[in-house]
């Protein structure tokens, strides 16, 4: 089994080899570590995508929009993902983001992930029908699970969501009252005995 | 009195850096602390006459257990190498997490001895191969199985059996990740399992020797003398893959150096020194001294500056002896600023080290600082502005700021990975070819390329909107933003200039394992000792902290 460090250096030097500057390669090779913990397809996606990126013909995006179109070909997944993970604090006002035709989408899905960490929110992400909850860097729930090579994202959408409770108050107070049980009711003896009992606090 | 921490741009010099020397912060002497009440075992020792074979030892507390296979295999002289392109060696060894079954020993009797080229998996936790002296090891042999000791002059002389030529952890070769074992405390210092190996090694290379002796003739043979056994340390041969870790962890390294700032920092603001502490301190420095005349090497470039250290140090000892008054409130920092002012970079970082010795308290909670989640600080801010930048990078290298890139001298080397060994090198860029393939290792001039372009630049420009069309500094965009916070992670000095020496860097990161005797080979690669003085394993429940100078 290779280790995530192993992981990390080759997705590094590779990268630089397929062309990408030092510090995008240092930000992929993050990625590719994170994919694979996350169980999800990073090296085979990332050696696939090096291997076709000459003939794809890609668009490079600079500044992202609100929703963005590729006017010929693919956008690609690398230089998309990072504007993306640099401009988060601009895009979260936007709140939602679409892009169509991202080339190698789940090489973009970890800038995303690790953009929910530096806001601080849940994202939702959408790549065709493959549906992923990033939540803050710290796991991925999704519906899909295949290891498999993902050579296209025809429609991509993500969706900062806001910090809210996935409850009702209702469900919320109930479950307080029954913590409460785990507390004592303090008698006339007791109050006199606790913490400040007998002095004035308009001294 | 508050004393500031000493300034980046003067201690991140690399003739600075070059001129440390071990300390108690020191990752062996930190190792020993840490696992003396350690129960030590030989579990395994399967050699021949010929001393090849398999040996297995361990340290265990309550169901923790670290185990060392060590792998001795028959070697010709005319493979024998120290050099990283060498395919085999007199040893291999691997420590294991826990205790190995018969089957993991039997799966890595087939990778150890590979090395580079070898599977580890996530139950080994740090790799390494050595190399005997053979004229040591030889003459050893002799004299043990005729019943007498070694020739003591030679022993000193070289102060080891074998030499490591590589100690590897951290994920390489499929080790075990650092994210799988980081959180237990006794490894919370940095290198702790690559120091815990290094000194089973030790153990081993003795037990090897007697081993042998008593082979050779069992009737006469006597063991190696406890007491030459701990003189005697490991050796380690160096080259350039060490120097590109202290660029590529500047996080780490900070750490390390800030814990031995603010040691010095917090040793000079103690107002009253106590006549024991002071005692300590004069002991040390004064017993030190038979380490420095003691030191061999070839090396010009060395030789001249133990003599400079020599001389200083002798100096340094006759005005504490009959001008300095310990008396005198903060002496340390009175001492201090007379060192500044008065010796060599050697003879200051040497002394600065001694002032550690009798401050246990200090130094102790900052062992434990010393490591670094690198990963938090990866991302770059992206909110902050050019300006902000721009001010951060006049602020933080400001002596970079000022070479000039254009002259040839200035950039006149390259970082390259060589191809058949996948190990850093540094060559001509005018003489060589490669430098296309240049690895991120020029901070300097990529740092004065990054300001040259952001004076240009709008100072409103959030560093989003800069990145997004001038991503060929991204990584020296994240590191200035990293120096920021961090103020000792980054070496203030180019790296690829004419007047390099690349050993500098080597030298900084062995006095932090806590190395002795440095001893260039050539200005790319060096030899040393560590552990040499150091309790034996069966000494460790009592020993003395201060080994290094008895």
């Amino acid at each position: 089994m290779r280790s995530l460090s192993e992981i990390e250096t080759v997705s590094k030097r590779s990268s630089r080899a397929a062309g990408y500057s030092w510090g995008i390669a240092e930000e992929v090779a993050k990625n590719i570590r994170l994919l694979e913990i996350f169980s999800l397809p990073g090296i085979k996606n990332l050696n696939s995508f090096f291997k076709k990126k000459k003939e794809l013909r890609l668009e490079n995006i600079s500044l992202i929009n609100q929703n963005n179109e590729a006017t010929k070909n693919e956008y690609c997944p690398i230089i998309a993902g990072v504007n993306c993970l640099d401009q988060i604090r601009t895009l979260e006002n936007l709140n939602e983001i679409t892009f169509k035709k991202i080339s190698y989408p789940l090489l973009f899905l970890p800038f995303i992930s690790r953009a929910s960490e530096i806001i601080g929110k849940r994202i939702f992400l959408k790549i065709d029908d493959r549906e992923f909850l990033l939540n803050y860097n710290n796991n991925i729930y999704s519906n899909y699970t295949k290891n498999e090579i993902v050579e296209s994202g025809e429609s991509i959408y993500f969706k900062i969501l806001e910090n809210r409770d996935s409850f009702e108050e209702r469900e919320w107070n109930e479950l307080y009252k029954l913590s409460e049980e785990t507390f004592v009711e303090e008698n006339e003896s007791l109050k006199q005995s606790g913490a400040g009992a007998g002095l004035t606090d308009n001294d | 009195m508050n004393v500031s921490l000493r300034d980046p741009n003067i201690v991140m010099k690399l003739s600075r850096l070059g001129s440390f020397h071990q300390s108690k912060l020191s990752f062996l002497r930190s190792f020993l602390k840490e696992f003396k009440d350690w129960d030590y075992k030989r579990d395994l020792f399967e050699l021949n006459e010929n001393g090849h074979g398999t040996a297995v030892y361990s340290f265990k507390k309550e169901n923790r257990v670290y185990s060392l296979i060590c792998f001795a295999n028959e070697l010709n002289e005319n493979e024998r190498s120290d050099r990283v392109i060498a395919t085999k060696w007199d040893a291999a060894f691997t420590l294991f997490d826990g205790v190995p079954t018969k089957q993991d020993i039997e799966r890595l009797r087939n990778e150890v001895p590979k090395q580079e080229v070898g599977r580890l998996s996530y139950k080994e936790l740090t790799l390494s191969r050595a190399n005997k002296s053979v004229r040591v090891f030889n003459h050893v042999v002799e004299r043990l199985s005729e019943g007498k000791q070694p020739d003591n002059d030679l022993l000193s002389r070289v102060g080891y059996l074998y030499r490591t030529t590589a100690v590897y952890g951290s994920g390489k070769f499929g080790l075990a990740d650092r994210f799988r074992i980081k959180d237990r405390e006794e490894i919370y210092g940095p290198f702790r399992l690559e120091m815990m190996l290094v000194y089973f090694v030790r153990q081993f290379t003795f037990d090897q020797v007697n081993h042998v002796a008593k082979s050779k003739n069992s009737k006469k043979a006597v063991k190696l003398d406890v007491n030459i056994c701990k003189s005697l340390g490991i050796g380690n041969s160096t080259g350039l893959g060490m120097a590109p870790f202290i660029v590529n962890h500047p996080t780490l390294l900070n750490n390390w150096i800030s814990a031995r700032e603010i040691s010095l920092k917090k040793i000079r603001e103690i107002k009253i020194i106590s006549e024991k502490d002071k005692k300590l301190f004069l002991e040390c420095l004064k017993k030190s001294i038979k380490n420095v005349t003691s030191w061999n090497t070839e090396s010009e470039y060395q030789k001249n500056k133990i003599k400079f250290l020599l001389s200083d140090l002798n100096k340094f000892i006759f005005y504490l002896d009959n001008d300095f008054n310990f008396e005198q409130d903060y002496a340390f920092n009175e001492l201090y600023l007379h060192l500044e002012k008065e010796y060599c970079e050697e003879c200051i970082e040497y002394v600065v080290s001694m002032m550690m010795e009798p401050y246990d308290d200090i130094t102790s909670p900052l062992i434990k600082e010393m490591s670094s989640e690198e990963d938090k600080y990866f991302n770059i801010p992206t909110e902050r502005t050019v300006e902000e930048l721009k001010t951060i990078l006049e602020k933080k290298y400001p002596d970079i700021l000022t070479i000039d890139f254009s002259k040839n001298e200035n950039n006149l080397n390259f970082w390259f990975i060589s191809k058949n060994k996948e190990e850093p090198r540094l060559a001509n860029r005018f003489d060589e070819v490669g430098a296309d393939l240049e690895q991120p290792l020029a901070i300097a001039r990529d740092i004065k390329k990054l300001y040259e372009l952001l004076s240009v630049t709008k100072n409103s420009l959030t560093i989003a909107r800069f990145l997004s069309t001038n991503n060929e500094l991204r990584h020296v965009v994240r590191r200035a933003f990293i120096v920021e916070k961090f103020p000792y992670s980054e070496i203030q000095d180019n790296t690829i200039g004419k007047k390099i020496v690349p050993i500098d860097m080597l030298r900084l990161k062995l006095s932090f394992f806590g190395a002795l005797k440095f001893d260039p080979r050539s200005d790319k690669w060096l030899r040393i000792c560590m552990f040499q003085g150091a309790p034996l394993p069966e000494q460790l429940k009592n020993y003395d902290e201060h080994w290094v100078y008895n």
